[in-house]
């Protein structure tokens, strides 16, 4: 049993897969716990989506990929936000507008340089994470500390925001800055996980280790930490699965924190389907 | 102007030189195309117990956003003891209307209450001794302290609703905002939330409640503000609660309670 945990462990590609999963796993768990609270699961997506040209457009110009994605993703929540607030359109109206353009956009341009370059349209859709580089840990890592230290710093205040932002806003806290802070973190995150799981299931790992925790504990934070635990043991498992099976890794990861999902359905024990089967549930 | 003050017993223990005041000067606030109030003004006094009526979509609620900076305003000031209210949140406690609020949050009890001491912590500060302490003894006041690590969703109306109010004693305020506090509340809990206000008038604090039922307990205002979309009225219960006053702000069908009431 041990040496199967521990074969794998001998190829430096699988070393630094491994550990981008297991950072990827913890921070998306952690915001997307504030977008499952905010109700905000489809700007997970949106800005995920959003990252492909601004990816694309910075290979062209020989900037960081990942630096165009990130800018990419925050132009993509600004457009967002400016229809939804001068238009009477709503907001999820907005969001689809805005990401399936911004895809379609990402997709025609990197269809276009893939033609020449050495650049696979299919790494950012669906990941490719056994191609992960020193740098790219690095760079993962470096990001992840950024969000966690932001979390962890304006815990108290990001609560009150997202539980009552216009309680939050009459004591006098920024709840703009909240909110364009919040658009940033997850910005960060999704660019950091493409490498992972891709633009397409990124969203699962947002929000399904969050919605899993929320079935199992009461508090925000423990959401969070038990989120991060779901993420952290989907990502490993997810990574040994693909070693074992010849499973492509993202998807495998995703299966995995999908499965937990479906047992905390069913199984918490105070939310549970079957363990709770006259359950009232608190208005939606 | 149709403004009016009156002076309650309490102005008289406030510092000399200082008679709080909130005033509000023409103010107007448009929601796209809707224009949700027309030009209001009026000074009250602190200290009092004010309440705002109206039928529903009068835009009570807006004008406690507005007055808070919550929602931008097209024109108007409010001031609060000669300054602007916007600059002084930090003296201020808002419990909205209960439909803004979603119930299913990951939070307890003891993290709502705790919300209430967000601001005076500080940023990339914990909570204090103090704050705890005060958290505490705002659960206790409004009857809810054993009641501190049940998920906020599994309370009833009226104990959520203590939990708000046990948050914004919390916050050791000086002006109290109370949106459509008595929808869905037991009576217990209306007792509870009168008795507070009382207590809290009566140590100088002004406490507004928007209310848009004209039941009896419009007896326990000191000051009454009337609205549909325009000022209709304010002042105490005998100017406010005319025949005239009711019928422009209701249509005639409930101008009988007038009577009884003022
Ligand atoms: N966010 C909004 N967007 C557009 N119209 C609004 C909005 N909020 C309130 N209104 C409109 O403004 C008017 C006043 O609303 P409101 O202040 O909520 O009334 P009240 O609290 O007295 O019931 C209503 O006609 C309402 O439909
Ligand atoms: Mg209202």
């Amino acid at each position: 049993m041990l040496d199967l945990l521990i074969e794998p462990l001998q190829y430096g590609f699988m070393q630094r897969s491994l550990l981008v999963a297991i950072i990827v796993g913890i921070i998306c768990s952690v915001v997307g716990s504030y977008l499952m609270v905010r109700r905000l699961a489809l700007l997970g997506d949106a800005i995920s989506h959003s990252l492909l040209p601004g990816l694309a457009i910075a290979f062209v110009l020989g900037m960081n990929i990942y630096l165009g994605a990130f800018i990419a993703g925050v132009i993509s929540a600004v457009i967002i936000g400016w229809i939804h607030t001068r238009s009477p359109i709503k907001e999820d109206a907005a969001m689809g507008i805005v990401f399936s353009a911004f895809f379609a956009l990402g997709i025609t341009l990197i269809t276009t340089i893939q033609k020449s370059n050495k650049i696979d349209l299919n790494h950012f859709l669906f990941g490719n994470i056994l191609g992960v580089t020193g740098a790219e840990v690095r760079d993962t890592a470096i990001i992840a500390v950024l969000v966690l230290l932001t979390v962890i710093l304006l815990y108290k205040e990001l609560l009150f925001y997202s539980f009552d932002p216009l309680g939050a806003q009459a004591t006098g806290l920024p709840v703009q800055v909240f909110n364009s802070g919040l658009m940033i973190l997850v910005a960060l995150t999704v660019v950091a996980s493409m490498k992972a799981v891709g633009v397409i299931l990124v969203l699962s790992l947002l929000i399904t280790p969050a919605a899993t925790a929320y079935l199992l504990v009461p508090r925000l934070h423990q959401v969070m930490l038990v989120g991060a635990g779901m993420g952290v043991f989907s990502s490993i498992s997810g990574m040994y699965l693909s070693y074992y099976y010849n499973l492509p890794s993202g998807p495998a990861i995703v299966l995995v924190v999908s499965i937990l999902f479906f047992l905390a359905l069913l199984f918490s024990p105070s939310y549970g389907i079957l363990t709770h089967s006259k359950a009232i549930v608190e208005d939606k | 102007m149709k403004a009016m003050t009156s002076r309650s017993a309490t102005e008289a223990n406030q510092p000399m030189g200082s008679v709080q005041t909130i005033a509000v000067h023409h103010l107007s606030v448009n929601y796209r195309s809707v224009q949700a109030l027309r030009n209001i003004s009026f000074t009250v006094s602190s200290g009092q117990l004010i309440g705002i009526f109206g039928p529903n979509g009068a835009g009570k609620s807006t004008l406690i956003k507005a007055m808070l900076g919550l929602i931008p305003s097209v024109t108007g000031s409010v001031m609060f003891d000669d300054r602007p209210l916007t600059q002084q949140l930090e003296r201020t406690a808002y419990v909205p209307q209960r439909s803004q609020i979603d119930w299913t949050f990951p939070a307890t009890v003891w993290d709502v209450v705790l919300m209430g001491r967000v601001r005076k912590s500080g940023y990339f500060q914990r909570f204090s001794v103090t704050s705890r302490r005060m958290a505490i003894e705002a659960l206790e006041r409004v009857g809810m302290a054993a009641y501190r690590d049940r998920r906020i969703g599994q309370l009833s109306g009226g104990q959520q609703q203590r939990v708000f109010l046990a948050r914004s004693l919390a916050q050791e305020a000086d002006l109290f905002c109370f949106d459509e506090p008595f929808v869905g509340i037991d009576q217990k809990t209306e007792d509870v939330l009168f008795s507070i206000f009382r207590e809290l008038v009566s140590t100088g604090k002004t406490v507004m409640v928007v209310n848009h039922d004209l039941g009896e307990s419009i007896t326990q205002f000191d000051h009454l503000i009337l609205l549909n979309r325009d000022l209709i009225a304010v002042g105490d219960r005998a100017t406010v609660l005319t025949l005239e006053n009711m019928t422009r702000a209701y249509g005639g069908y409930v101008s009988f309670f007038s009577e009884n009431a003022a």
